[in-house]
């Protein structure tokens, strides 16, 4: 995270050209999926494949961490037994998943978006609303 | 400063308000007194909610009657526990305190967890969010006129969804989701706010509320048995129609003991029973059994509307607004419910614990937390129109009172 701070830093100082704000998906019901089409704005950054991807690969990312199975019932009645204190100890499924997430988006920075200029923002850090694309200008 | 310069002030450089108050200055002197102290986003949390222990406990502005309901509890089963118990444990069981006891403990502890939990608050959305959906939206932008309540509609599950557009947070409300005017937040999967309980509750802490009231029926009913007993034991003391019936235990072949107890009870509030001296006698039990007889009915009857509700995956708001009972049209369902009653119990109760999206114990980037000193004020200023601030927020109002 204090990786992403610095780099963030840097690149404040170069200057923001736009942001691009990818929106939830409710087709489903409230579980967290993003819209997986492409904006226009990036057309001229990124490809349409590898960005649909990213955006794919976080939503089953996501779904996996809402998922109604048995872990999540065995951890909720173990939970519901205890009074619900084994929350204050214990760190939950949901919990791991987002660890999870926020490993791969840093990855997905540093290898593909970082070299085209791009930062994407972790939706945590927008309360899970949007993921927010951010468009440096282009030095060359 | 005039609107235009709103805009063109980069968003991540927050401007500070132009009348500078001493406070402000006085957090710069602090800010290069301690550099090392950043501070934290509790701390400038822009919802009516109080913060304890550095971030890690918060409770709504208003706590409601929630000191009136531990106090309640609390001095109900202490009494319970000590003019009930003993006379119960040398007449009966020695289990009735330990299960008592666990039940108490049971109860309050869901009671802390449901008023000191983050209910699903939304964290507002930044300036560059409320931008961007305001480009999204048609807008006349005549600053006298009144702008319609702004909705967006979506599909869920074959069923047509309205979002509402929330004036205070900047943002579309997801499904399930409103606005609390008492703590001014929008919270996910919004059931009501408990007065009782001092908080809203929603998405996060919806199953410590149901085991909180389950439990709390559970304790009530316990109590409310083990004081009627222990009023019935004590009459059999006396002269009592009871104590006539175990003089000729002959015409009652069967269990005639279990029949004793049970006609006790009714030996109780016939008019000819020493209730009224057994009161005087035993004022705190008699306190107990008021509050008991009061409480057991009340929070039986809610405990099973909410028993409905998880069963159905409906909220109280839902149910109470009727969105899905087909009041508004024909072929109107429930799109969140899974269509059979274990799969939503176990959705409800049991599903995975989200986490707390507001991270009120990080901190705040350094370039923000310097300009974050006017606390509070400085989302709506980075609004693209100011002057219709006073009307934006007399039609949230408007918006929140209607849902």
């Amino acid at each position: 995270m204090a990786e992403t701070h610095s780099l963030q830093d840097m690149r404040q100082q170069a200057a923001v050209a736009a942001k691009v704000f990818i929106q939830r998906d409710y087709t489903k019901g409230t579980v967290c999926q993003f819209q997986t089409k492409f904006p226009s704005e990036l057309e001229t950054r990124i490809d349409k494949q590898q960005f649909e991807e990213t955006v794919q690969t976080l939503n089953n990312l996501y779904a996996e961490a809402e998922k109604l199975g048995s872990q999540s019932y065995i951890e909720g009645c173990l939970a519901c037994l205890t009074a619900y204190t084994i929350f204050l100890c214990m760190e939950t499924h949901y919990e791991k998943v987002l660890k999870k997430i926020a490993k791969y988006i840093q990855e997905q920075n540093d290898k593909i978006y970082a070299p085209r200029g791009l930062l994407l923002t972790d939706p945590i850090e927008r309360g899970l609303r949007v993921i927010e694309v951010t468009i440096f200008e282009d030095r060359s | 400063m005039t609107s235009c310069e709103y805009q063109q002030i980069d968003p991540q450089a927050l401007p500070t308000p132009t009348p500078a108050p001493p406070p402000h200055h006085g957090n710069d002197r602090d800010k290069r007194e301690e550099p090392k102290r950043p501070r934290r986003k509790w701390q400038v949390f822009p919802g009516k909610n109080r913060f304890y222990c550095d971030g890690r406990i918060m409770v709504a502005r208003q706590s409601g009657v929630l000191p009136l309901t531990l106090g309640l509890i609390v001095i109900t089963s202490g009494l319970f526990f000590i003019f009930d118990c003993p006379f119960l444990v040398k007449h009966l069981t020695s289990c009735i305190p330990v299960i008592g006891g666990g039940l108490f403990v049971f109860v309050v502890i869901t009671l802390l967890q449901t008023s000191l939990t983050d209910p699903g608050i939304l964290p507002r959305a930044t300036p560059d969010e409320a931008a961007d959906i305001e480009k999204q939206i048609d807008n006349t932008g005549n600053a006298s006129y009144r702008p319609p309540p702004r909705t967006k509609e979506v599909l869920i599950n074959q069923q047509v969804v309205k979002l509402k557009y929330c004036f205070s947070c900047k943002m579309f409300r997801p499904p399930r989701t409103s606005h609390c005017s008492l703590c001014d937040n929008c919270v996910e999967r919004f059931d009501h706010h408990c007065p009782w309980v001092g908080n809203c509750v929603g998405k996060r802490n919806y199953r410590f509320f149901y085991t909180f009231i389950v439990s709390l029926s559970f304790l009530t009913a316990f109590i409310f048995g083990c004081v009627t007993t222990h009023l019935a034991l004590r009459a059999q003391g006396g002269k009592g129609l009871v104590f006539a019936l175990q003089e000729s235990p002959g015409r009652y072949p069967f269990n005639h003991k279990r029949v004793l107890k049970f006609l006790s009870v009714f030996s109780l509030i016939s008019p000819s029973s020493n209730v009224p001296m057994l009161s005087l006698t035993q004022p705190p039990t008699a306190v107990e059994l008021v509050i008991c007889f009061f409480s057991v009915w009340s929070i039986l009857g809610l405990s099973g509307f909410h028993t409905y509700l998880v069963a159905s995956n409906l909220t109280t708001n839902e149910d109470i607004k009727g969105s899905w009972s087909g009041k508004s049209g024909e072929g109107v369902t429930n799109p969140y419910s899974h269509k059979n009653i274990f799969i939503n119990c176990c959705s409800v109760l049991c599903g995975p614990m989200p986490p707390s999206l507001i991270d009120r114990r990080g901190f705040l980037p350094t370039d923000e937390s310097v300009q974050t000193a006017g606390a509070g004020i400085e989302l709506p200023p980075l609004a693209a129109k100011s002057e219709i601030n006073v009307e934006v927020k007399c039609l949230d109002f408007a918006v929140s009172c209607t849902g």
